[in-house]
C-alpha cells in the first residue's frame, strides 16, 4: 500500500513549452505558410493519475498526442518521459520510449488493419519491442484480451466481426501489450453509444488502477471529462487557455472561452434553465490567427489590450490561465 | 387531427439471413409547434423510421403501415408524382454528415436553389436573392459570396447550416432533423439547435429530432420516444423521462451518463443491441435487464399505460422499483440495493 502511494507521485512525463509549426504550400509558386499547431504547452503527468485536454476541432489536441507518442518532433520546447529528454535523444533511446507511450485512437473502425486477426494485432508490438517466443506472445496476448473482457475464441476473429465496443477494447488491449507507463487516450469513447461508452470508461479506470498508468485524455466531451480527469487543460486555436484541477474547472471556470464551453454543453437535466454564453463565430483559421489573444474576436469581454497582446498563463485563484481580462480582474460574475 | 399521424409502422429488410425487422410497429403523432425527439443507441431503427416516412429508402426495403398521414394525406396510397410534391417542400429532412450529404460537384447556391426550382419556380434572380436571405438567417456570414463556394471549401458547421438552409427553403411544416449536430463541436452545436428552434418557434414549424445525445433531448424537446432495436420502448413528455424512467432500459441509459453518476465506476448496460442473428425471445431487453424474469424471456411485453410511459415492459418501474413484480424477487431486489449502498 505504501509503496502504491510513493508511486501515485512518480511524475512520469513533462513536458516545458511544447510548440508545433507546420508548414503549407498552398499553392505551388506561394511562400509556405506556418500553421501554429501547438503554441507552447507545459504540463506534468503522474503515474495513475488522469490529465484531460479539452477543447474543439483544430485547437491542437491530436498534435500534441502526436508530440507525446513521439510520432513526431516538437518544433521547440522540451518533453521528458521518464526522466529521458526527448527532443535531442537518439534514434535508440526513442525507440526504447515508443514501449513507455501507447496511444489508444478515436474510431475504432479505422484504427485496426482489417486483414490481420486479432491475435496477431495484439502480437505485433511483441514482435517488433520484444525477443519473446511465439508462445509466450499468444500466452500474453490471451491473458490481456482476458483482462479487457474478450473471450478466448475472439483470438482467431477479424475485427469486422465486432461491434464499436468490442473494437475500442482490442485497442486498448493492443496498446497495453508492452506494458506502457503513459497511455494516450485520443477521443475513445466519442465513437461510442452510451451505454458502450460506460463500459468503456469503466475498463480504462479498472486498467488504470491496476497498472498505475498515467492517462493522457484528449476529448471534446466534458461530461465524460469530468467524470474521469484528475487534472484538466483547456485549448483554443493551439494554446492552453486554462489549466486547473477538474474540481476547480468545473466549479470555478475563469477564461470566457471555459466559461462558454461549460455553458454550451447539453445536461441531461429538462429543468434545469440556465443563461447560456452564445459564442458567435467560428473558430479562426490557425494559418492566419487573430493577433493578440486568438479568442478576443468570439470574447464578450475583449478590450483593446486583448487585439494587441498575446496573453501568457499566469496563476488565477487555484488555476491558470492565460487572459488579460482575468489578470486584471475585468470579468467576474 | 395532427399534422403527421403514424400508426404501426414496420421497415422490414430482406437480407441473405431471412427477413430483418429495423422498426417494429412505431407510433409517431407531430402536431404543429411541436418538438418531438426520438432517442436511441446505433441500430435501433430511429433514422429507417424516418427515412421510411420520407419514401428515401431502397427498394429492398419494405415498409408497412396501417396509417401514414401527413396533413391529412395519406401517404401510403399517393401516386409518387404528388408524394414528391410534399416531400422536401411541406416536410424536408436534415441529414446526418453535412460533409458528405452535400454534393461535392455542385457550388453551395446551385444546391440551395435545386430544391426553389422544383417545387416553387419563381425566376432565376428571385431564387438567388431568396438563398442569399436563407443564408443570411441561418448565420453564415457574407451570403452572397458564399453562394458561389464548394462544399469543401467550409467548415462541417457551415456545411450544417448550408443543409439546414436547403431544408427550409420551401418553408416546410414539419422538419426532421437527423442528428444534426453530431458531428460539431459544442459551441457551433449551441448555436445549430438554438437556430432549429427559433424557426420552430416564429414559424410554427414542426420538429422531430433523432439523436442520441441525452442532453440534446434535454434541452430541446417537448416530448421523447424511446427506441430500442426498432420498437418505441418508452413514450413520455421530457420532465417525466428523466426524472421517473418508466422503461428499465432508459433508467439504464440515464443511469449509465457520465454527468449523472455519483461513483466512479459507471452503471454501465451489459452487452450491445441484439442484432439479426442474436434477437432474444420474449422482450428484446430481456438479456441486458436486471429485472428480466422467465416472463420477460419467454413472452413479448405489452404497453403500459400512458401514465407509466406506455412502457413495453412487463414491469415498467414506478418509483424506480418494478411495479407488479415477484414478490420474493422484489425482496431480493431491495436487500441487494440496501447492499449496495452500505457498500457505497
Amino acid at each position: 500500500m505504501n509503496q502504491a502511494q510513493t508511486q501515485d507521485q512518480t511524475q512520469v512525463l513533462k513536458a516545458v513549452d511544447l510548440t508545433r509549426h507546420y508548414a503549407v504550400r498552398r499553392s505551388p509558386f506561394s511562400k509556405p505558410a506556418t500553421v501554429k499547431a501547438l503554441g507552447g504547452a507545459s504540463f506534468i503527468l503522474n503515474a495513475g493519475q488522469t490529465l484531460a485536454v479539452v477543447g474543439e476541432s483544430g485547437c491542437g489536441k491530436s498534435t500534441l498526442a502526436r508530440l507525446v507518442t513521439l510520432i513526431e518532433k516538437p518544433t521547440s520546447g522540451t518533453l521528458e518521459i521518464g526522466g529521458l529528454e526527448v527532443t535531442s535523444a537518439g534514434q535508440q533511446t526513442i525507440k526504447s520510449l515508443h514501449k513507455t507511450v501507447q496511444i489508444v485512437f478515436q474510431d475504432p473502425y479505422g484504427s485496426l488493419n482489417p486483414r490481420q486477426k486479432i491475435g496477431t494485432i495484439l502480437q505485433e508490438p511483441l514482435k517488433i519491442n520484444t525477443n519473446l517466443s511465439a508462445a509466450e506472445r499468444r500466452a500474453a496476448a490471451e491473458k490481456m484480451m482476458a483482462r479487457v473482457g474478450l473471450r478466448p475464441e475472439h483470438y482467431d476473429r477479424y475485427p469486422h466481426m465486432f461491434s464499436g465496443g468490442q473494437r475500442q477494447r482490442i485497442a486498448i488491449a493492443r496498446a497495453l501489450m508492452l506494458n506502457p507507463k503513459i497511455v494516450i487516450l485520443d477521443e475513445p469513447v466519442s465513437a461510442l453509444d452510451v451505454s458502450i461508452q460506460a463500459q468503456v470508461l469503466n475498463l480504462l479506470a479498472d486498467l488504470q488502477e491496476e497498472f498505475n498508468l498515467a492517462f493522457l485524455f484528449i476529448s471534446h466531451d466534458l461530461s465524460v471529462v469530468r467524470h474521469i480527469a484528475d487534472e484538466v487543460i483547456v485549448m483554443y486555436l493551439g494554446r492552453p487557455v486554462e489549466h486547473g484541477s477538474r474540481d476547480e474547472i468545473f466549479a470555478n471556470p475563469q477564461h470566457p472561452y471555459t466559461r462558454a464551453l461549460l455553458s454550451a454543453t447539453p445536461m441531461a437535466d429538462p429543468n434545469r434553465k440556465r443563461a447560456r454564453i452564445k459564442l458567435t463565430g467560428e473558430l479562426p483559421s490557425p494559418i492566419n490567427p487573430p493577433s493578440g489573444c486568438p479568442f478576443h474576436p468570439r470574447c464578450h469581454y475583449a478590450k483593446d489590450r486583448c487585439r494587441q497582446e498575446v496573453p501568457v498563463m499566469q496563476p488565477a485563484g487555484a488555476s491558470q490561465v492565460s487572459c488579460h481580462g482575468v489578470e486584471e480582474g475585468r470579468i467576474t460574475d | 387531427m395532427s399534422l403527421l399521424e403514424i400508426r404501426n409502422l414496420s421497415v422490414e429488410f430482406t437480407t441473405a439471413y431471412g427477413q430483418f425487422r429495423a422498426v417494429d410497429a412505431v407510433d409517431l403523432d407531430v402536431d404543429q409547434g411541436d418538438v418531438v425527439a426520438i432517442v436511441g443507441e446505433s441500430g435501433s431503427g430511429k433514422s429507417v423510421a424516418m427515412l421510411a416516412l420520407m419514401g428515401l429508402l431502397p427498394w429492398t426495403a419494405k415498409v408497412q403501415a396501417d396509417r401514414l398521414s401527413f396533413d391529412g394525406k395519406d401517404l401510403t396510397s399517393l401516386e409518387p408524382k404528388q408524394r414528391r410534391r410534399i416531400i422536401g417542400k411541406d416536410m424536408a429532412m436534415i441529414f446526418q454528415e453535412p460533409m458528405t450529404s452535400l454534393n461535392p460537384c455542385f457550388t453551395v447556391g446551385f444546391q440551395i436553389t435545386e430544391a426553389m426550382k422544383v417545387h416553387l419556380g419563381g425566376t432565376r434572380a428571385e431564387r438567388r436573392r431568396r438563398a442569399v436571405e436563407l443564408l443570411d438567417q441561418v448565420g453564415i456570414p457574407e451570403p452572397e459570396t458564399r453562394l458561389s463556394a464548394f462544399p469543401h471549401q467550409m467548415s462541417g458547421g457551415m456545411n450544417q447550416r448550408v443543409m439546414i438552409a436547403m431544408s427550409i427553403a420551401c418553408n416546410p411544416r414539419l422538419l426532421i432533423a437527423d442528428e444534426p449536430t453530431t458531428a460539431l463541436d459544442v459551441t457551433i452545436q449551441a448555436q445549430i439547435l438554438e437556430l432549429l428552434l427559433s424557426l420552430q418557434r416564429d414559424r410554427g414549424m414542426a420538429l422531430v429530432l433523432i439523436t442520441h445525445d441525452m442532453g440534446v433531448v434535454a434541452e430541446t424537446a417537448q416530448r421523447v420516444m424511446v427506441q430500442y432495436a426498432g420498437q418505441q420502448v418508452e413514450r413520455r413528455d421530457v420532465v417525466g423521462l428523466f426524472s421517473t424512467p418508466a422503461h428499465p432500459y432508459t433508467a439504464a441509459l440515464l443511469d449509465a451518463l457520465p454527468e449523472r453518476s455519483r461513483g466512479k465506476r459507471l452503471p454501465s448496460i451489459p452487452g450491445v443491441v441484439p442484432g439479426q442473428l442474436d434477437r432474444p425471445d420474449g422482450c428484446l431487453f430481456n438479456p441486458r435487464c436486471r429485472f428480466a424474469t422467465d416472463l420477460c424471456r419467454s413472452r413479448p411485453p405489452g404497453r403500459g399505460s400512458p401514465e407509466q410511459g406506455a412502457a413495453l415492459c412487463h414491469y415498467p418501474l414506478q418509483g424506480g422499483e418494478p411495479s407488479g413484480y415477484p414478490p420474493d424477487l422484489l425482496d431480493q431486489l431491495r436487500r441487494q440495493a440496501a447492499e449496495e449502498a452500505r457498500s457505497a
